[in-house]
């Protein structure tokens, strides 16, 4: 009951609203959420949207954790051993 | 959205490259509190690539686990009343109420409280309770509430923009902040650090879990539910402890703002208020259960059928065999429990509410054969 899933909103009616994930749609409560407008990505638990999904800051995240992922420096005996170097 | 980053196989590899280098004083143990989090643990396999000396233990994130008996034998009485209409999540349909150590007498649940006649329903968001109350005015539609701050949010939004007079809500929702610092008391537990449930945090933003590194010297870093999102969060972890620091770290900044989200924050703060609540498996802590304010009374279910005098004894809600008390302090693992995934417990046939419920840990560990 506690999953939640990202969705991308596809319809709003009032406080009421459509989200499509995958190709499944739901009806979705927008009651928590300010300003949302279709085309958007939002976090929905239970049928109700907690939270916009921030794509720049996903990005952010991912790009900060390969700066420092990359910067790291592998024991030579090790480098050897990633093929991914 | 493109989330496929966060579970690029070259990227988890370099992470846990890197947390395998950290320089750890000791064995370290870090504690999540969510089943979502036990889910991502056990589908991505994450236990099995950490290295030994980190260990990753499931606490009490569970709601449907934590609901204690005598709030599931509140709702098997309201629910055979005449006229009414119950209904509740899936999980909770067959979790047992008060434990009944007569072998020939089965125990009962909603499941049995239906099979007597009561009108129990499934439904996927409280949004269809209310749904179902609009369609029948000739019935009492209750809402057996269950969950976290998450699912709170949710239902105090329907309450808060005036629902019909047939429909209620039997609130029996918990708070996971406190559960958190009772277990810091338990010295046998030895909790190193916290991974924060992402969609509570999402929801009460980090102010919450301040107290954590604060006064409990605890590296606590919120996470998402994607492997790298659990991986990098882990690294944060396996830094600050060896360097002998303890901060409130978020590493889901796409869900989770500071502040979490105001408005669903002001909206539960208008429906709810914070009470003192049993935690079965684990016993009654303040301020971490959720009831209807006064001026929301007319939909509170305790009220409506006057049930609020029952609730106060906790019963006898974990059988003596079960270790699901244990598992949810996060001081074993299911297979060291002698029922676990034999005949006597399993997910078709649960004995005890870790094995319930698609949040527990038992039946999460049942369904990835124990190998998380």
């Amino acid at each position: 009951m506690c999953l939640a899933v990202p969705m991308k909103v596809i319809e709003i009616n009032g406080s009421l609203g459509m989200g499509e994930v995958g190709g499944v749609k739901r009806e979705i409560n927008l009651m928590l959420l300010s300003d949302i407008k279709i085309g958007e990505y939002v976090i929905v638990h239970a049928g109700s949207a907690i939270q916009k999904l921030d794509e720049a800051e996903a990005e952010k995240t991912l790009s900060l954790l390969r700066e420092m992922v990359e910067k790291t420096n592998y024991f030579p005996s090790e480098l050897l051993c990633m093929n991914y170097q | 959205m493109g989330l496929e980053g966060y579970r690029d196989a070259e990227l988890t590899e370099k992470i846990v490259k890197l947390i395998s280098k950290v320089d750890l004083p000791h064995k370290i143990k870090i504690m999540h509190v969510c089943g979502t989090h036990e889910n991502s643990i056990g589908r991505f396999g994450i236990r099995s690539i950490l290295p030994e000396h980190i260990e990753l233990v499931a606490g009490p994130g569970c709601p449907v686990c934590v609901c204690p008996a005598s709030d599931i034998d509140i709702a098997i009485e309201i629910a055979l009343q005449e006229e009414v209409i119950l209904a509740t999540f899936g999980d909770m349909i067959r979790v047992p109420a008060k434990i009944n150590t007569d072998k020939d007498k089965p125990n009962s649940s909603l499941q049995t409280a239906k099979s007597r006649g009561a009108d129990v329903k499934i439904i996927y968001s409280p949004l269809d309770a209310l749904k179902l109350a609009e369609k029948n005015p000739d019935k009492r539609v209750v809402f057996f509430s269950v969950g976290f701050e998450t699912t709170a949010a949710g239902v105090a939004s329907i309450l808060y923009n005036n629902p019909p007079p047939n429909f209620s809500i039997l609130s029996s929702h918990r708070l996971i902040p406190p559960p958190m610092e009772l277990l810091l008391g338990i010295g046998d537990i030895q909790i190193d650090g916290f991974m924060l449930p992402g969609h509570v945090t999402t929801v009460i933003g980090m102010n919450p879990f301040k107290i954590f590194p604060e006064a409990y010297l605890m590296p606590t870093v919120a996470a998402g539910f994607e492997p790298v999102d659990i991986l990098s969060a882990i690294l944060n972890i396996a830094e600050q402890i060896k360097e002998e620091k303890a901060s409130l770290v978020n590493q889901y900044t796409r869900a989770v703002k500071e502040d979490g989200n105001q408005k669903a924050i002001s909206i539960m703060n208008d429906v709810f208020e914070e009470v003192s609540a049993y935690w079965r498996g684990i016993g009654r802590i303040p301020r971490s259960g959720l009831k209807l304010k006064e001026k929301y009374s007319k939909w509170d279910a305790n009220r409506v059928f006057d049930t609020a005098h029952k609730s106060l004894c906790a019963g006898f809600d974990i059988h003596p065999s079960c270790s699901c008390h244990l598992i949810m302090a996060g001081k074993i693992y299911p297979p060291d429990c002698t029922l676990f995934s034999k005949k006597i417990c399993n997910p078709d046939n649960p004995f005890g509410p870790c094995m319930v419920s698609i949040d527990g840990t038992c039946r999460i560990w049942h369904r990835y054969e124990g190998k998380t």
